[in-house]
């Protein structure tokens, strides 16, 4: 099993003269890539920043102090405080559980773990509306009759309480925990796999618990892997639109994230706010992908070093 | 079956922990989808995924999805290329950038396409008066599945060429091969599976796509709705079985996909001797 997956592409040897290009090619070749990053990677970013900036500081100032904008960064960073140290957990025990031990079912686990990255956000969504909705298996529940809340006395405990999942900050967390699950596992499995688990047996043999093995061990391998994973799952939590959309309801001042603020924005004249919002997002977008380089270089060295050292 | 041998400790913790965690948000809720999809019965379910407007979304979401996800792996082939064998300036932030579509939010993508391809946009107002229009169109419907794509081919394919051994392609050239038949001859086989598979992979990502393209398409009955936007309206209608309905071939069209680039990734995976 040892390489199906490679965690981070090792840099290749420069080619020699025979096998390269001719510098017409090699120039025509680089400039279509420049073009295509350009149009499709760098102008949208340089469109966001040039209509968030458009109407000066004195309008992004006004931006930020709106409640409506107040709010919807509020439920954006809750929302992402519960999703992320919950998906971080998870991802620990599966990839622990998926790279040190072997058993029936193992593969099977691994792609119901991909599974959110496959289906349509939105549907990511509809299956929480179907189960607490209006409509939904657990509906009777949250939307109850009046028959309901005379027989049934969970009815009237979440009636009492106001409890509420559906186009309330439950459904967007349930939602948004659903879509990113994957990232912080998909992050930690290549690599752990990739480093094996020879340190974590001696440790063991020489009398360490499972606790002392893991944050000894284990955590200071995996610690770059770990923190581009967490930053990616936050990264898409505070970005979710899709399923968000379906469950939230757009209150404004209770169910709107930023992405869903910056729809509701966009839609108003002048909707340089929504560029201002967007602009704020772009920039955690940037410092993803600027860690996610960081902790590329940080673990191929670190692997490199193990394979060193295993020499 | 022998019994396997756990070393380590935490099998138990860990396995159960993770079963519970994927119970508790996957199978419970998408058993519940399963259920609800035939809730209605079978002909409401049929009317449903049968129904005209349903069909010509089909047309955009897997129709549209495709184009843009060959468009991407032309492109993601050279990206890739370009990426792993080529020193220039400025190499590195752009490899950095390939990774933009997975870490911006889809409607911070979606407004920013829009407002290029709008009638006013900076490339808009150039393409106007040759009668082009891309924005609440079928043709900025495949851009912004083009950008959201984008990553797939050139992450798949890009650790291949890196791990092509250059060996090869000198007894191609010492056998008097050009540098175009070593391409197509040597280079291309060796690259085919990995490019089919990041094709599907962004053909998969992009079937389901919602956020980025809810703003460019402007969302005309007929011509640019997309499948998950009639998700969302047959919700709003209480009509749960008929978004359940769509919900449920959404993950069939997923399905088929994530198997067909499961099967081509493990022929790669052979090919390379890693299996």
């Amino acid at each position: 099993m040892a390489g199906t997956l490679t965690p981070f592409p090792t840099k290749a040897a420069p080619p020699r003269r025979a096998t390269a290009e001719s510098p017409v090619i090699k120039t025509v070749l680089v400039s279509l890539v420049l073009v295509f990053f350009g149009l499709f990677l760098v102008l949208p970013l340089f469109v966001i920043f040039h209509e968030a900036f458009s109407r000066g500081w004195e309008f992004i100032l006004k931006t930020f102090e709106d409640r409506a904008t107040v709010h919807s960064i509020q439920l954006t960073l809750i929302t992402a405080l519960i999703a992320v140290p919950l998906n971080t957990v998870f991802g620990l025990a599966a990839a622990w559980l998926v790279t040190r031990f072997k058993f029936p079912g193992r593969s099977l686990l691994i792609s119901l773990i991909d599974l959110p990255l496959w289906i349509s956000p939105v549907v990511g969504g509809l299956i929480y509306v179907l189960v607490f909705g209006r409509q939904g298996w657990l509906g009777p529940l949250f939307f109850p009759s009046d028959e309901m809340l005379q027989t049934s006395f969970l009815a009237r405990f979440i009636y009492e309480h106001n409890i509420k999942v559906i186009f309330a900050l439950p459904g967007i967390v349930l939602a948004t925990t659903f879509v990113t699950f994957p990232f912080v596992a998909r992050g930690l499995i290549p690599l752990m796999q990739a480093q094996g688990h020879k340190e974590e047996e001696a440790a063991m043999t020489l009398g360490a618990s499972g606790w002392q093995i893991f944050t000894r061990v284990t955590l200071p391998k995996i610690k770059w892997g770990l923190i581009y994973g967490i930053i990616l799952c936050n990264a898409r939590a505070m970005g979710e639109f899709g399923a968000v959309s379906v469950v939230s309801g757009h209150i404004r001042n209770q169910t709107n994230t930023m992405p869903l603020h910056i729809e509701i924005l966009y839609n108003e004249y002048p909707n340089t706010g929504a560029f201002v919002i967007a602009a704020l997002l772009s920039v955690l977008a940037l410092v993803t992908l600027f860690i996610k380089t960081y902790a590329e270089w940080r673990a191929e060295r670190q692997l490199r070093a193990a394979a060193e050292s295993a020499e | 079956m022998a019994r396997p041998r756990h070393i380590l400790p935490g099998f138990k913790l860990t396995l159960g922990y993770t079963l519970l965690y994927l119970s508790l948000i996957v199978l419970i809720p998408f058993s519940g989808l399963f259920l609800k999809t035939f809730s209605g019965g079978w002909a409401h379910f049929f009317q449903t995924i049968t129904d005209p407007r349903v069909v010509s979304s089909y047309y955009v979401s897997f129709g549209i999805s495709f184009a843009a996800a060959l468009v991407n792996g032309f492109f993601g082939v050279i990206a890739a290329w370009v990426l792993a064998r080529y020193e220039f300036p400025g190499r590195k932030i752009l490899d950095a950038m390939v990774d933009l579509p997975f870490a911006l939010p889809t409607a911070v993508a979606g407004i920013a396409l829009t407002t290029i391809y709008a009638r006013n946009g900076i490339i808009g107002a150039h393409l106007e008066p040759y009668g082009i229009k891309v924005a609440y169109t079928q043709l900025g419907v495949f851009v912004a599945l083009t950008f959201i794509g984008l990553p797939f081919v050139v992450r798949t394919v890009q650790p291949v060429i890196q791990d092509l051994s250059v060996d090869v392609e000198e007894v191609a050239a010492t056998l008097g091969a050009n540098r175009w038949q070593t391409f197509q001859r040597v280079i291309f086989p060796a690259l085919l599976p990995s490019i089919l598979t990041g094709i599907m992979l962004a053909y998969g990502r992009a079937v389901g796509e919602f956020g980025s393209v809810v703003f460019i398409s402007g969302n005309l009955p007929f011509k640019t709705e997309i499948t998950p936007l009639l998700i969302i309206m047959k919700l709003d209608q209480y009509d749960y079985s008929g978004g359940a309905a769509l919900g449920f071939v959404l993950m069939v069209g997923a399905f088929i996909i994530l198997l067909i680039s499961n099967v081509l990734q493990s022929w790669d995976h052979k090919r390379r001797g890693l299996a």
